[in-house]
């Protein structure tokens, strides 16, 4: 427990307080920026490239249309999107530049009231734009089962896990060279994490290495959410989301005890 | 009664130690000044008080806890002025003073009246709902302090209170910190500044190489480590060294800097009529009053600023 010590006054709500204070300062305004992506993309490669496709095989051999089957994919990365951007580049921001951080702890906070302050509004911006996205899905017809609400507290599932890990990850960083490691390596994970085709077009090698990283479970439960029809890999994608989140909260608390706490 | 106490404080990063084992105390109502050039240990030190840095070695409370073991409740005691202002620039002057008192858990109805008091102390009343970085320098230095001030500290830890800002800017500063010196507020300052020493310090250490190498208040500290005037003559650059040796007699002691040359005497004008009897006759001259820089120039050999 002395490795603790000191990291935790039990004040996350001030933390969170700020953050919706600066949102309301700026009119909301940027928070939108980063919803209109999969939005975008909804519109281009589901219409566009829709009609060209025609049906497609869905979870458990359901056939849907090329729309249906992109749109909870990119409901998946659109919470990711949102937990990301605050996560990463608010961080890195507000730790090396702003020096928030360090304000906050010359008071009574503890990192870890500011970690999870932080990783807080990162999961608001995720549910937001997850929230934004599926009304869009619901306008254009393709959220069909009732299941598909029950995507609201899986993509806040999502954004912990993305929001966690990508905190923990720019805490190592301080340069944005550096920080553009971070789109590197999510617009390869967004092009081929069976979003916007399914995962059997890969060989056999290529498709492990895909279903280990996190977008693709994402991606595999919101679609199996969308119509409803669940496997046995459900437990799995769920699973794999509530590790990734424990791991990366821990991860992150280690990461800014080193960091603020030298 | 101390608030502060610090036994063999050590803090290494690597091979390097920033603070080399210093003891000191801070009375209650006390003002204690940490003086010395940068990288002396005085801020490491600081951070160590606010339980922000961990300690190497050695024993050290704050109002009688341990600050590595209970931070947030040391911290809820401390009002932090950082060398570099860290003002939150998305938010504006007030809603920066009461943000700041929710992160001590301050009930927000507390905190509307206080940060209006706050803002009045810091002469920026005008400016409470201008945003941070539309205020000059001096203000954004007000408006830090007043933040630190936000949860009524006990001890209020300024680091470099003044640096970078004008003289007049200065001024109002240490005017707002005598009051709340006045007010009984202990306050820890660090400075490589002689005259905000001289000002706001009852009584300091002087850092080198994060030791404390010598403690005492102002007066003090000048009695004993130097004499009553200094003599500073100027012979130009290329001279300066070759004249010392016919100087020699004249004072307690003799200083070369690369500008100019500095004797320690009680009596300056008279050892200056001396230099001039002797056919010495300097580009310029100025007899003042020994000052905490000439304290450490005696201390360290080395000028605080370089």
């Amino acid at each position: 427990m002395t490795a603790m010590a000191g990291l935790y006054a039990g004040n996350v709500r001030a933390v969170l307080e700020r953050g919706f204070k600066v949102i309301g300062n700026q009119n909301w305004t940027i928070l939108v920026s980063g919803f209109f992506e999969p939005v975008f993309y909804l519109l281009a490669m589901g219409y566009g490239l829709g009609g060209m496709v025609g049906q497609v095989s869905g979870p458990n051999g359901t056939p849907m249309s090329y729309l249906s089957f992109i749109a909870p994919a990119l409901l998946a990365t659109s919470a990711m999107n949102g937990a990301i951007y605050d996560s990463t580049w608010n961080v890195f921001f507000k730790m090396k530049f702003a020096r928030i951080y360090e304000a906050m702890l010359s008071t009574s906070l503890g990192p870890l009231d500011v970690a999870a302050g932080e990783i807080g509004m990162a999961l608001f911006r995720g549910l937001l734009y997850a929230c934004g996205f599926l009304v869009v899905m619901a306008g254009l017809g393709i959220a069909t089962s009732w299941w598909a609400l029950a995507m609201v507290p899986v993509a806040l599932l999502i954004a912990l896990g993305f929001a966690a890990v990508g905190m923990a990850v720019t805490s190592w960083f301080s340069t944005f060279q550096q920080m553009e490691l971070i789109n590197i390596v999510l617009l390869p994970m967004f092009m081929f994490s069976s979003t916007l085709f399914p995962i059997d077009v890969y060989p056999q090698a290529v498709q492990w290495f895909i279903q280990a990283l996190p977008l693709w479970h994402g991606v595999e439960l919101m679609r199996q959410l969308s119509i409803g029809a669940f496997g046995p890999m459900t437990a799995v994608h769920l699973a794999y989301f509530g590790v990734m989140s424990v791991a990366g909260v821990i991860f992150c608390a280690l990461r800014l005890r080193a960091l603020f706490l030298r | 009664m101390s608030v502060i106490e610090a036994r063999g404080l050590v803090k290494s990063y690597g091979d390097l130690n920033a603070v080399d084992g210093i003891d000191f105390e801070v009375a209650a109502g006390e003002s204690f000044g940490l003086l010395g050039p940068n990288g002396a240990g005085k801020s490491t030190t600081m951070r160590m008080i606010g339980g922000t840095s961990l300690r190497t070695a050695g024993t050290l409370t704050v109002l009688g806890m341990d600050p590595e073991v209970q931070g947030p409740d040391v911290r809820a005691n401390l009002g932090v002025i950082p060398q570099q202002d860290n003002l939150d620039t998305e938010l504006r002057c007030r809603e920066n003073l009461i943000t700041y008192g929710r992160y001590f858990g301050l009930p927000r109805a507390y905190l509307q009246q206080r940060a209006d008091d706050l803002l009045a102390f810091a002469q920026l009343t005008e400016k409470a709902n201008e945003k941070v970085d539309n205020l000059s320098g001096g203000m954004k230095r007000r408006l830090t302090i007043a933040r630190g001030l936000i949860n009524e500290p006990r001890i209020l830890l300024l680091d470099e209170p003044t640096t970078g800002l004008d003289p007049q800017a200065r001024h109002i500063l240490w005017d707002r910190l005598f009051r709340l010196k006045e007010e009984g507020v202990t306050l820890v300052v660090t400075t490589h500044f002689m005259d905000e020493a001289e000002q706001l310090c009852d009584r300091l250490v002087v850092m080198d190489h994060g030791r404390i190498v010598a403690e005492g208040s102002p007066a003090q500290l000048i009695r004993e480590h130097s004499t009553r005037e200094v003599l500073e003559v100027r012979f130009g650059s290329d001279r300066n060294a070759a004249v010392v040796e016919q100087l020699a007699d004249l004072a307690e002691r003799i200083e070369v800097l690369p500008d100019r040359v500095l004797l320690y005497s009680a009596d300056g004008e008279a050892a200056l009529e001396h230099v001039r009897g002797r056919g010495l006759n300097p580009v310029t001259s100025l007899v003042r009053r020994s000052s905490l820089e000439d304290v450490f120039l005696r201390l360290t050999g080395r000028s605080l600023i370089d």
